[in-house]
């Protein structure tokens, strides 16, 4: 059972969905991840579960918000314009505390943008999912292996914690192909008894809702999702430290950019500078503490993102003025090379090397 | 015979103004529900506008939806849940303009679900605002002078328009102006459910209600009001009935 098989991270997030217990998938077609979409259309009646293509994103987040509501493992995804979309959505997921898995396959922005890769959607994702107070849980993959595991995570800790989680890719994640494997792991199913499933006339009926009219009320409900929140910051922190131990510099990087930013680093090790990296593999919550910590032993952290400069906001505010920060970066649906980061790698280090 | 509550129907009493018509409408839903038995597995999800905490006056459960959005949430659970019954109770705003798209989708697809739509000619929850039905030449507060068609547009006719479409089982309009009048809106929103548990297609159930609070009269001129300028522009009557012999599965 457990062979490897070639796969396009669209394809394989979308089998992992399945595998995992996901029964219900609602999306419209946006590059660059359609392939989700038509993959589940080929699969999902097989599984036994629901397949629809809504008129719209905002259909569509609005079906998973029913289909969650009745207690059902739904998914939807997209790519940004298509999630700005499903902002309203979100934001109403969140507010009536439901389950369920949203995943981002970013490109360029803003507008219409592009459909090459990108890494523009970070403050949306972590900052602003949707009006309110309020989180998503954001799960960064920087593999296809990680575009499988990190799913059957999402579905996991959405039940979990009862909140919408986002799966944070881009378009190089979504059209690039790798081996993968599919864990044998049977899904974290919780009981909901929340659910509006049909009371039987067995219990009392179930109301699922985000309004609340009276601000001591609304204030309480939200203080207590918070609390929620303040122990998935306490538990579900996740990233990955390569070559830390004895770092001078330090690049910060996610997703994709995080692969290209590790050859650099790497690259910047044969060439003597004491380099490492770290790679947040949960967006929100951020890995503050191991930059807090790294702070106190490195002279500098490089920033390197497909955007003008997002998380770099939440590597300061981590960092908290304890030494510089730099940034680099591409946005557009530019990708950053090995060496572009090598140089600036250098140049910070104070190395001169004006052969790359 | 004794007169009775229906057991869909909560204990509370509504937050609707006096002389408003949902309460009717309510009771009548709830009581279809009883006479299909089926409260203990149905889904109804409320709207925004008057009716947005309806959720609370149904013992069946409910979610409440985003503006618009009931018919996309009303397709989320029926598509997981086939066997169980699922409506939405939305208002004029909800349904026709920021959740037409849903609406006409949701028709489209022939979805298994039951809508019921309560037309005031007004948005009554922010004040008495235009509404994609409100009459050419109504004054509301968005139209101090009266809706000019030339400026604001007309009316959509809702009924009609989902009418054409092939997944649509049953589109009815009735009204809440007279006894005669509920009692054939009850016979239509009893077929709507029965036409959606035979999953025959898509049903719909278009009720003409009164808002004497935002049209600015009282509530015996308000039923007079729906009479004299909402039958004329909105006929009664059945605009689609796909009949005993069909169902959506063999369209």
């Amino acid at each position: 059972m457990n062979t490897k098989l070639l796969m396009k991270g669209n394809e394989a997030l979308a089998e992992a969905a399945i595998r995992c217990g996901c029964k219900s998938y609602f999306g419209y077609p946006i590059t660059p991840q359609t392939e989700i979409a038509a993959y589940m259309a080929k699969r999902m009646p097989k599984a036994g579960g629901v397949y629809l293509q809504a008129e719209s994103e905002i259909s569509a987040i609005n079906m998973v918000y029913g289909a969650a509501a009745a207690g059902i493992r739904s998914m939807t995804s997209s790519s940004s314009p298509g999630i700005s979309l499903k902002t309203e959505g979100i934001s109403y997921l969140i507010g009536a505390d439901l389950p369920c898995v949203i995943v981002n396959v970013m490109r360029g922005g803003p507008g219409l943008g592009g459909i090459q890769p990108s890494q523009s959607d970070y403050w949306q994702a972590t900052r602003a999912p949707g009006h309110g107070d309020g989180h998503l849980l954001v799960l960064a993959p920087a593999g296809i292996q990680e575009m499988v595991d990190l799913t059957y995570l999402a579905f996991d800790l959405a039940d979990e914690y009862r909140m919408p989680v986002m799966i944070l890719a881009d378009g190089i994640l979504g059209q690039m192909m790798e081996p993968v494997e599919f864990p044998q792991q049977e899904p974290k199913y919780v009981p909901k008894p929340w659910a509006t499933n049909g009371h039987q006339k067995n219990r009392e009926h179930n109301i699922v809702n985000s309004l609340c009219l009276n601000p001591a009320e609304l204030e309480q409900s939200i203080q207590k999702r918070f609390l929620r929140y303040q122990q998935i910051a306490q538990t579900q922190v996740r990233y990955q430290a390569y070559d830390t131990e004895d770092a001078k510099i330090v690049v910060v990087a996610y997703g994709a950019t995080a692969r290209i930013a590790l050859a650099a680093v790497r690259q910047a090790r044969k060439q003597g500078i004491e380099a490492g990296l770290i790679r947040p593999i949960t967006l929100w919550p951020f890995p503050k503490e191991v930059l807090l910590q790294l702070a106190k032993q490195v002279e500098s952290f490089l920033c390197v993102e497909m955007s003008m400069g997002q998380m770099l906001e939440d590597v300061q505010l981590a960092v908290n003025g304890r030494c510089p920060i730099y940034f680099f970066g591409h946005t557009g649906g530019v990708v950053p090379t090995p060496d572009e980061i090598v140089r600036e790698i250098l140049q910070i280090s104070g190395g001169k090397n004006d052969d790359l | 015979m004794i007169y009775n509550k229906p057991d869909a129907l909560s204990d509370l009493s509504t937050h609707y103004c006096p002389g408003c018509t949902h309460g009717i409408i309510h009771k009548l839903i709830a009581a279809a529900l009883d006479e299909l038995d089926c409260e203990g597995r149905t889904i109804g999800i409320a709207p925004v506008g008057c009716a947005v905490m309806a959720y609370d006056y149904f013992n069946c459960d409910m979610i409440e939806a985003a503006h618009g959005r009931a018919p996309a949430v009303a397709t989320g659970v029926k598509r997981n849940l086939p066997e169980h019954v699922v409506f939405t109770y939305q208002g004029d705003g909800d349904l026709a303009a920021i959740g037409l798209t849903e609406t006409v989708h949701a028709a489209a697809r022939g979805e298994l679900i039951t809508i019921i739509f309560v037309n005031n000619a007004i948005y009554g929850m922010t004040g008495g605002q235009m509404a994609p039905t409100s009459l050419p030449g109504q004054i509301t507060q968005t139209t101090p002078f009266g809706r000019d068609v030339q400026h604001a547009g007309y009316p959509i006719h809702i009924c009609e328009m989902l009418s054409t479409l092939d997944g649509a089982a049953l589109v009815e309009r009735v009204s809440m102006d007279s006894i005669p009048n509920i009692a054939k809106a009850q016979k239509a929103i009893k077929k709507a459910f029965t036409y959606q548990i035979q999953k025959k297609g898509f049903s719909i159930v278009e009720v003409l209600s009164s808002c004497p609070t935002n049209w600015g009269v009282t509530p015996v001129e308000a039923l007079q009001w729906i009479r004299d300028k909402m039958m004329p522009y909105y006929p009664l009557g059945v605009f689609k009935d796909i009949g005993e012999k069909q169902n959506h599965e063999t369209n």
